[in-house]
């Protein structure tokens, strides 16, 4: 038990559980910034070994397109931080294919490779997850 | 799963973006809370939309919700009611849940 | 059965972090647990000392601090989020604690079930 966390004998309790963690992206880019801070959970979770998969659905497939630039609006590009998942060993990034459709969009216009799923795809990989956090 | 919705059908495509995916889950659940409850209620442009998918689904609404909004005589029926303890009950009995923000 | 609890939205803006109380309050009478509830976006709104609701109606800060205090509640406010929204120990609640996401994944980990309550 320490400080850092919390009180809940992580070391103990914890030790080789490996949980199927789902990260929901659902909202758009820059007007709101559940995109940004969501992303940095994400980041934080490749520190804990776990089975980690990326949703992007809705208006969330827009956090991933290629070319944004946001000098004039003076707020942090952090598109390129998609790229970097890989690194951190963040590999399973799943679009919605209506998501796409319906947006006039195709995996060429994403800046990371994902896996497409149909909505049946969807819901049976919603249906494996343990923990599912949604921003 | 247990699906969590707590926006009107009219502020946005929430539920049925939600409804299009978990339509295809064997044994999924919805859970109306907050502004979500106004999905439940008779005449609501969701109406049809949830009656469509009543066999396929289980649908709850969480009547602390219904009744601060005024709607709890205009429940849909076979919508089922829940409370707070019901909420819980509900997230222990499903294996996991999501909420649809 | 351990719930684990997420708070994204701030006090009376939004009714998460009502919902959120409920469903807490709910399970601890149903004889569940609920180890830490984390409060992250403007979540960590919720642990201000400084609010100053109308007497008429409920004080979701006190309530947050009184179930915690009865329940042994951990209230974690994530450090960025707070940060970047000016919540720091200086105008911390008591009973609230700033730190880091590794909380969140980490009561997800160890709880049976994390509920996440937002917009």
């Amino acid at each position: 038990m320490t400080e850092a966390t919390g009180g809940i004998d992580f070391e103990e309790e914890s030790a080789g559980v490996v949980k199927k963690f789902m990260f929901v992206n659902r909202k758009a880019p820059y007007g709101t910034i559940y995109a940004l801070e969501g992303l940095e959970v994400v980041l934080i979770s490749a520190a804990f070994d776990q089975d980690v998969s990326l949703v992007f659905l809705d208006d969330g497939v827009y956090q991933i397109v290629k070319g944004q630039h946001t000098k004039a609006i003076d707020v942090k590009n952090f598109s390129p931080t998609y790229r970097a998942l890989e690194g951190y060993d963040i590999e399973k990034l799943y679009v919605l294919k209506e998501s796409l459709e319906e947006r006039g969009l195709t995996v060429d216009d994403l800046l990371v490779d994902v896996e497409v799923l149909d909505a049946a795809g969807m819901a049976r990989l919603m249906a494996e997850q343990d923990v599912v956090l949604s921003f | 799963m247990l699906h969590i919705v707590n926006k009107s059908p009219y502020e946005n495509r929430t539920l049925e973006n939600c409804l299009r995916v978990i339509t295809h889950e064997d044994g999924a659940a919805l859970l109306l809370i907050e502004d979500g409850v106004y999905a439940a209620t008779k005449g609501n442009i969701a109406e049809n939309l949830l009656k469509g998918v009543m066999g396929k689904i289980k649908i709850y609404a969480l009547w602390p919700d219904l009744e601060a909004r005024g709607m709890q005589d205009r429940v849909i029926d076979g919508i089922k009611l829940v409370d707070y303890g019901g909420f819980v009950d509900l997230v222990a009995e499903h294996r996991n849940n999501q909420s649809w923000l | 059965m351990k719930f684990g609890i997420l708070v994204n939205e701030g006090l009376y803006q939004h009714q998460a972090s009502d919902t959120a109380y409920q469903f807490a309050k709910a399970a601890i009478e149903k004889g569940h647990q609920v180890p830490r509830v984390f409060f992250y976006h403007d979540g960590v709104y919720n642990s201000s000392r400084l609010t100053e609701p109308p007497q008429d109606d409920r004080n979701i800060v006190q309530r947050w601090q009184k179930l915690a205090k009865e329940h042994n509640i951990d209230l974690v406010v994530c450090v960025a989020a707070a940060l970047r929204r000016g919540i720091k120990d200086e105008n911390l609640a008591e009973g609230f604690r700033i730190s880091g996401l590794g909380q969140l994944v980490e009561v997800g980990i160890q709880a049976d079930r994390l509920v996440v309550f937002g917009d």
